[in-house]
């Protein structure tokens, strides 16, 4: 795994560090791919998974590398499934202060139930990348501000 | 080989074109500026103007396009084309249980639909059943759940299938998807030469783009070499394989890199099944392809196009096929899924019409159409209706099917399916260096072309070089309007227990000892390296399931995970 290259001018601190994590048996990995790359060039220290992860991996690996941020990728269906299990490990884990976010093929109507679960952002297709690293970094300062 | 254009008519434009790019067109251009400083296709391949007989320069009609049925297949691989028969109209789809399916099948075939599609869920693509750990919450979402025999006969109930042809969407599985298939219809009474459809069975693809992969590269491409030596001698009316650019493209890549690809994907295949001791026009003629239907109008067309003449040189050339149907490249196409967004939903529909219309205008042989609600969930009945309802326009108030080929003699479409043709072969040429595509794919190329051309895209959108309507250029707030998509809506749960309970009694209820002794059987089989499908075939009539049967292959083949990117 190998991390960003690039000094953004957003992040003069320690760079975010995001999880991009696909869970379950789904394949479509191009979102994933893209939003992992534009994260790093924009000076974001990205970890991605790969595909088929179980929830339990995901949650192990975010907790070993101390993340900032998860981010979930979906596009199979299943992602209020996945947002519940993912969050109740977390907890189980001592690691809520992790904020999930997530994007892919999620029908709007699914927000609200996902939002209640506890998920902090939605990125549906065709999110602009700037509004979706801003939205990123407010989550990262909240956190590190609750640490504090 | 006589030239289109002789050489004074050539030089009578080239001078008449001088004339007028100087003349003319500057007082044009100061007063109304292009809109862009550069006009591209969705591949990147700049474009000009407008195109003259001095883009076909040494155009030699007999050479590039022939007629219709007639080598090189560029205008179609039938004589008759749309004027005798419609493309099939084959509406992917598939949701739930195997009753939930059969009931969207059923409606689909009274709307008119004249070929079924199977959609899997995801426990079914990668071979585990229901009440596997790794199925959990998955069961029933993205396509239907058939993990047994029994699942299979549901699907098909009160549909003959003697009478329908139908594509299933399977990769590693598809040995035992084929056998469901296979030992249902004959329940049926329908006779081994009937039994009509394809099996996707395309295993390179599926590491470079689908991802339901299960078994390393070399035991995926043995499996479905194995599929394909099987239906040949079996299965008359079977197409073994549908070679798929469709997921390449959805993954991201250009429409040349789809081409060029799938072309590779296939050239593999030939020589696998040459080295198995085939004869090349024994089992060519059953290979089939299936592409994608972008919004990029006429770069589709001259996609389509080329796809028809290169293979057919390519069977020719390279591999001495002597039966034209060797020479075919039949081929399925599906509107692209990765072109629809969820911002103003309701305009996907326009979407789909001008790509299912790209894909009517270069020849394909069977369509299946997105609905409009895809970017959140798989169609409702409504959407679905209103997709298959589109290929019915096309195909009966547009006039577009009334003439073979139609646009063909453009000097446009015809220059650019030379450029996709030109630009697909360097990519040919360069992954024949590598060995051929299954070196390529361990080696990790097309996987990295494909990533590549699918950031550039996105930056692209980003940057505002390619516009979207509804996404970078005319947004609105819209949530409300979105919300009111009438999504479709069933009980994953209920129908996840209910899968669960159906294969848990199936296993209940059948022979041990003959259950027992057709897996041993397949798995001395699958050892030797032998052929398995009769192996497959023989355990799914012993009610073995498909987590079973792919447990078994599994253990001899072992599985696949992808390296890490980063």
């Amino acid at each position: 795994m190998s991390t960003a290259h690039t000094q953004s001018p957003h992040t003069t601190k320690r760079k975010i560090k995001i999880l991009v994590a696909k869970i379950g048996l789904d394949g479509h990995d191009r979102g994933a791919k893209v939003i992992a790359r534009a994260l790093r060039d924009a000076g974001f220290e990205v970890i991605y998974t790969g595909l088929r992860q179980t929830v339990d991996q995901v949650v192990a690996a975010a907790v070993q590398e101390d993340v900032d941020i998860i981010g979930v990728s979906h596009h199979e269906g299943s992602h209020i499934y996945v947002a519940r299990k993912l969050l109740e490990k977390l907890r189980e884990q001592g690691a809520e202060d992790i904020p999930v976010v997530m994007g892919g093929s999620i029908p709007v109507i699914d927000i609200d139930t996902l939002k209640a679960i506890g998920i902090k952002e939605f990125f549906l297709p065709g999110t602009p990348l700037k509004e979706v690293i801003e939205k990123l970094e407010t989550l990262a300062s909240q956190k590190a501000a609750l640490k504090q | 080989m006589v030239k289109l254009y002789s050489r004074e008519a050539l030089e009578e434009i080239l001078k008449k074109r001088l004339e007028w790019e100087s003349n003319v067109l500057p007082r044009w251009l100061s007063r109304m500026p292009e809109r862009q400083e550069e006009f591209t296709t969705l591949s990147n391949i700049p474009l000009k103007p407008i195109y003259t007989p001095e883009d076909l320069k040494d155009f030699e009609y007999m050479e590039k396009l022939g007629f219709p049925g007639t080598y090189p297949f560029t205008r179609g691989i039938h004589a008759t084309m749309y004027r005798a028969r419609l493309w099939t109209m084959r509406m992917f789809s598939g949701y739930g249980g195997p009753e939930e399916t059969n009931e969207r099948l059923k409606m689909l075939i009274k709307a008119g639909e004249t070929g079924l599609s199977l959609a899997f869920d995801n426990p079914t693509l990668v071979g585990v059943d229901p009440d596997d750990p790794l199925a959990e919450g998955e069961v029933g979402i993205v396509g239907v759940s058939v993990p047994t025999i029994v699942d299979m006969e549901i699907v098909f109930r009160d549909i003959n299938m003697g009478e329908v042809t139908t594509n299933m969407t399977i990769n590693p599985p598809a040995p035992v998807l084929l056998s469901f298939y296979v030992a249902v219809a004959e329940k049926q009474g329908v006779s081994y030469d009937m039994i009509g459809g394809t099996t996707q069975n395309d295993p390179l693809k599926e590491f470079i783009a689908q991802k339901t992969y299960v078994f390393p590269p070399e035991a995926a491409v043995k499996v479905a070499m194995d599929v394909i030596e099987w239906s040949v001698k079996n299965l008359p009316k079977w197409n073994p394989i549908s070679i798929s650019g469709y997921h390449i493209r959805e993954a991201g890549a250009t429409a040349v890199q789809e081409l060029a690809f799938t072309l590779a994907d296939g050239i593999e295949y030939v020589r696998q099944l040459i080295a198995r001791g085939m004869d090349v026009d024994e089992f060519a003629p059953r290979l089939s392809f299936f592409f994608d239907s972008h919004i990029n109008f006429f770069e589709e067309i001259a996609k389509f196009r080329a796809a028809r003449r290169m293979w057919a040189k390519i069977m020719k050339e390279w591999f001495g096929a002597k039966n034209p149907r060797s020479m075919w490249l039949r081929f399925h196409v599906q509107t692209a899924g990765c072109s629809l967004y969820p911002q103003q939903p309701w305009i996907n529909i326009v979407r789909t019409a001008i790509e299912a219309l790209a894909a009517v205008l270069g020849g394909c042989q069977s369509l299946h159409t997105n609905s409009f609600d895809e970017p959140f969930r798989v169609p409702s009945e409504f959407a679905a209706k209103i997709a298959l309802r589109t290929q019915q326009i096309i195909a009966y108030e547009a006039g577009v099917a009334d003439v073979v080929d139609p646009l063909a003699g453009s000097y446009f479409i015809e220059w650019l399916t030379d450029e996709m043709e030109e630009r697909a072969w360097r990519y040919i040429e360069r992954i024949e260096r590598m060995g051929g595509m299954l070196e390529a794919v361990k080696k990790g190329y097309p996987q990295r072309e494909v990533e590549e051309a699918s950031y550039r895209f996105q930056k692209e959108v980003e940057e505002g070089k390619r516009l979207i309507v509804g996404v970078n250029i005319y947004k609105e707030e819209e949530i409300e309007e979105i919300r009111r998509v009438p999504l479709l809506e069933f009980n994953q749960e209920e129908i996840e227990e209910r899968q669960k309970e159906r294969v848990r009694k199936v296993r209940s209820i059948r022979d041990e000892a003959r259950w027992r002794r057709a897996l041993e059987d397949l798995e001395r089989a699958a050892e030797r390296g032998d052929n398995i499908v009769s192996y497959v075939l023989n355990a799914v009539k012993a009610y073995a399931t498909l987590g079973e049967i792919m447990g078994v292959l599994k253990s001899v083949y072992g599985t696949y995970s992808e390296p890490p990117h980063y």
